[in-house]
């Protein structure tokens, strides 16, 4: 848990501030504590498309259980998300549905690339595909894999929960 | 009926019959789809009441430039036969549909109209299926680029990243 | 008159997807359109249908798809013979091995070779197992639509154990391209055998646990009998093949009309049902997955000792593979050959792998049976290093023609539970 100890806080009762921490007070400022609770409570909106999908209900299924950090309520609403992870390739025509989903998302909100077909275009050089999704939605983090193990996904996850943390802003 | 019979068996009806690596195939002209494909499926040694693909191939070189591929099965003998189509370039290459006989060949035919711009006479409902409806261009001939493609994205406009809100 | 979609006619601006839609669908004028997707959590993937309701019951459904197309089939003629493996795999991603072995199936047909017997054993093998894999992922995610939240759970804890052993064999969960053009990439490590024969005990105990959970289960019953029925002869005129054809009553099968890779020296049944309904299609997944667990058994009886690569150097991919810590590589042994002690091997591998393989003109088709249904490849060469055209017939692609005429008359939660026992995979059907 974040603690700050601010030099010259004078307590009601006298002593000094780091025995109060140790009676449970903890001090920090709001927007780390925002986003703390924000990045223990991300939850995803479902928007998995190909290959990478499956791996990502592998990552919320039992064995990699994307529940340890509260994430395995995938909102079928991007209303009621703050994540969405782009699982698989985006073709032209479910390019302007992306954009749609993620602009119905309420601020703030992330996004993850999952795979090198959402963050490049992967494999397909090609007419049909957008080559990476970051030239329609801003991308926080990329997971690159054919598919990316459950395994990297998380780690893709943590690192996003790191830069929430890091970034604490109340906005 | 084995591939051997049934080659025989064709060449009494068809001019161009081949039999190659075990497999049947005639090829046709357009205007003989039709009752080429109603004599192959009333014939009860043939049968050929199953249409399991329906493709084309695009070879720019040649004339005719289209060759529209449709695969039979008969669900009572087992055997198979390809019929091809030699469909002529043009403003647009046109052969009639096999909707009213075989009603899976609706989607088959929407996309060959999509990938190479072939129009199926008589086809209930010819429209783009896998690109987006206002795509330019038939994106599987040969003579279209494979990459390079703007991404066509209508209807929106992204600000540069750094305009971006978040 | 305003448009069913309540923009004046008249109106300047150009027709909206949903109302292009609904035109071809000869709309009346007292049903509502709802639009079902393409982001939805239950249309089994990017499928988007556009609904015509009147009131709960669904009067006309348009499924409207291309929302992951792909371009696998261009993309696959500017590569090589070779790398078509690793496209076509992608096709349809919960089938991958069956997407290899068509198209290798095919290649070969094309060169006039064979793989050895070893492969086509290793070959039976994995795609019967990954078999089992797309049937457990399709438990999981129908029960997961239909509200059985716990066999998504028991479904992907299966999956899982199935996957470890396709890691172990190619060094990757999905997406293998391991059956390549002549046999398989590389043996089987010799662990793997064991494993199977573990992982296949397993799995008996666990399918009769499913049918102990959802076949007598009331709730189960109520949501999947008398849904989404699609008689023997609707199947036949709309090209439907696979697990739905087999449920009303047709018993047809690739591998036994068509066999490939020795199968027909195999013993399974092919299971039938005929309600021709949701429920139906569930009993002949059930029971496929357990015929699949006969196949394996005999497959690892049958593994003989013997090359996985047809020796013809002009075909056989050159490299020796192994399975190491971070994935497949080159063995060291073959490293150390072509850079030290053979040029020759090392100009042949060079060119085998930039250039690829040339194989002889001509064109072919190629079915195997897939989890759902005759996936087909047609495969056309002109001589050269690329392939010319590839063509997948993919089976869900035809499946889902057959949607509006499952959902015709049902209730809007029905097109849930129909869809599902359809079984799409969008990967397959947009390529």
């Amino acid at each position: 848990m974040p603690a700050e100890l601010v030099p010259g806080v004078q307590t009601g009762r006298g002593e000094d501030a780091e025995e109060e921490v140790r009676r449970g007070l903890l001090l920090t400022t709001l927007g780390k504590a925002v986003a703390w609770a924000r990045k223990n409570s991300m939850w995803p909106a479902t928007f998995g498309l190909a290959c990478c999908a499956i791996e990502m209900m592998a990552a919320g299924a039992g064995d990699y259980d994307l529940g340890r950090w509260g994430m395995e309520v995938f909102r079928a609403s991007p209303r009621q998300a703050d994540l969405m992870i782009v699982a698989g390739r985006v073709s032209q025509k479910m390019a302007p549905v992306l954009r749609q989903i993620y602009d119905q998302m309420p601020e703030p909100k992330w996004v993850i690339s999952m795979g090198v077909c959402a963050s490049s275009g992967g494999m397909f050089n090609n007419y049909g595909l957008v080559q990476g999704v970051d030239t329609i939605v801003p991308v926080d983090v990329y997971v690159p894999g054919c598919p990316p193990r459950p395994e990297m996904l998380m780690y893709g996850i943590l690192r996003l929960h790191e830069k929430v943390q890091r970034e604490a802003r109340i906005t | 009926m084995t591939p051997d019979d049934l080659f025989g068996r064709l060449r009494t009806r068809f001019a161009d019959v081949v039999l190659a690596r075990g497999e049947v195939s005639t090829s046709l002209e357009p205007r003989e789809l039709l009752e080429a494909l109603a004599w192959l499926r009333d014939e009860p040694d043939l049968a050929f009441d199953f249409l399991s693909d329906l493709t084309c191939t695009d070879w720019p070189g040649l004339e005719p430039r289209y060759w529209v591929a449709y695969h039979l099965l008969s669900t009572a003998h087992g055997h198979r036969l390809r019929v091809k189509v030699g469909v002529a370039d043009g403003d647009q290459p046109r052969v009639p549909s096999v909707t009213s006989s075989y009603p899976t060949a609706d989607w088959f035919e929407r996309e060959v109209y999509d990938f190479f711009g072939v129009v199926f006479d008589g086809h209930p409902d010819l429209r783009r299926i896998e690109m987006p409806e206002e795509w330019k261009g038939h994106p599987l001939r040969k003579t279209e680029q494979l990459a390079g493609v703007r991404t066509r994205f209508v209807g929106a406009s992204v600000p540069p990243p750094d305009q971006r809100g978040t | 008159m305003t448009s069913s979609v309540g923009r004046p006619v008249g109106s300047p601006s150009t027709p909206t997807s949903t109302e292009i839609e609904t035109r071809s669908m000869g709309v009346r004028e007292d049903t509502m359109i709802i639009n079902m997707g393409p982001q939805h959590p239950s249309t089994h993937g990017v499928l988007r249908l556009v609904l015509e309701l009147e009131g709960e019951v669904v009067v006309g459904c348009r499924p409207v798809i291309g929302y992951l197309h792909t371009g696998i089939e261009k993309n696959i003629e500017y590569r090589t013979w070779q790398q078509g493996s690793t496209f076509v795999t992608r096709a349809d991603y919960l089938a991958p091995f069956f997407n290899e072995l068509g198209y290798c199936l095919a290649a070969e047909r094309l060169l006039g070779v064979e793989a050895p017997p070893r492969a086509q054993t290793i070959r039976i093998l994995v795609t019967e197992l990954n078999r089992i894999a797309s049937h457990l992922v399709w438990l999981a995610t129908t029960g997961l639509e239909l509200g059985a939240i716990s066999v998504m759970l028991y479904g992907f804890r299966e999956r899982e154990t199935i996957l470890d052993v396709f890691e172990a064999i190619t060094g990757l969960r999905m997406n293998h391209a391991y059956v390549r053009i002549g046999g398989v990439v590389m043996d089987l490590p010799e662990d793997v055998p064991a494993r199977v024969g573990a992982l296949l005990g397993t799995l008996e105990g666990r399918i009769a646990e499913y049918e102990e959970l959802l076949s007598g289960n009331p709730i189960w019953h109520q949501r999947t009998k008398g849904i989404g029925v699609l008689r023997a002869e609707e199947c036949l005129r709309l090209g439907v093949t696979g697990p739905m054809l087999r449920a009303a009553g047709v018993a047809r099968d690739v591998r036994r009309d068509e066999p490939y890779c020795g199968i027909d020296d195999y013993e399974f049944d092919v299971p039938v049902e005929d309600s021709a309904d949701a429920f139906g299609r569930y009993l002949v997944r059930i029971e496929e997955m357990r015929q699949s667990l006969r196949i394996v058994r005999q497959a690892l009886d049958r593994l003989q000792p013997g090359p996985v690569m047809v020796e013809d150097p002009k075909v056989r991919w050159p490299a020796q593979l192994e399975v190491g810590p971070d994935g497949i590589g080159n063995s060291e042994e073959y490293v150390r050959h072509i850079l030290n002690e053979s040029m020759e091997a090392l100009i042949h591998h060079f060119k085998i792998v930039t250039q690829g393989v040339k194989v002889p003109p001509g064109e072919v088709y190629v079915p195997v049976e897939s989890p759902r249904g005759e996936l087909g490849y047609y495969v056309v060469s002109d001589g050269g290093q690329h392939p010319y055209r590839v063509h997948i017939r993919d089976p869900s692609f035809v499946n889902l023609q057959a949607v509006p005429e499952l959902v015709a008359g049902g209730l809007v939660a029905d097109v849930v539970a129909a869809v599902a026992s359809v079984d799409p995979v969008m990967g397959g059907v947009d390529r």
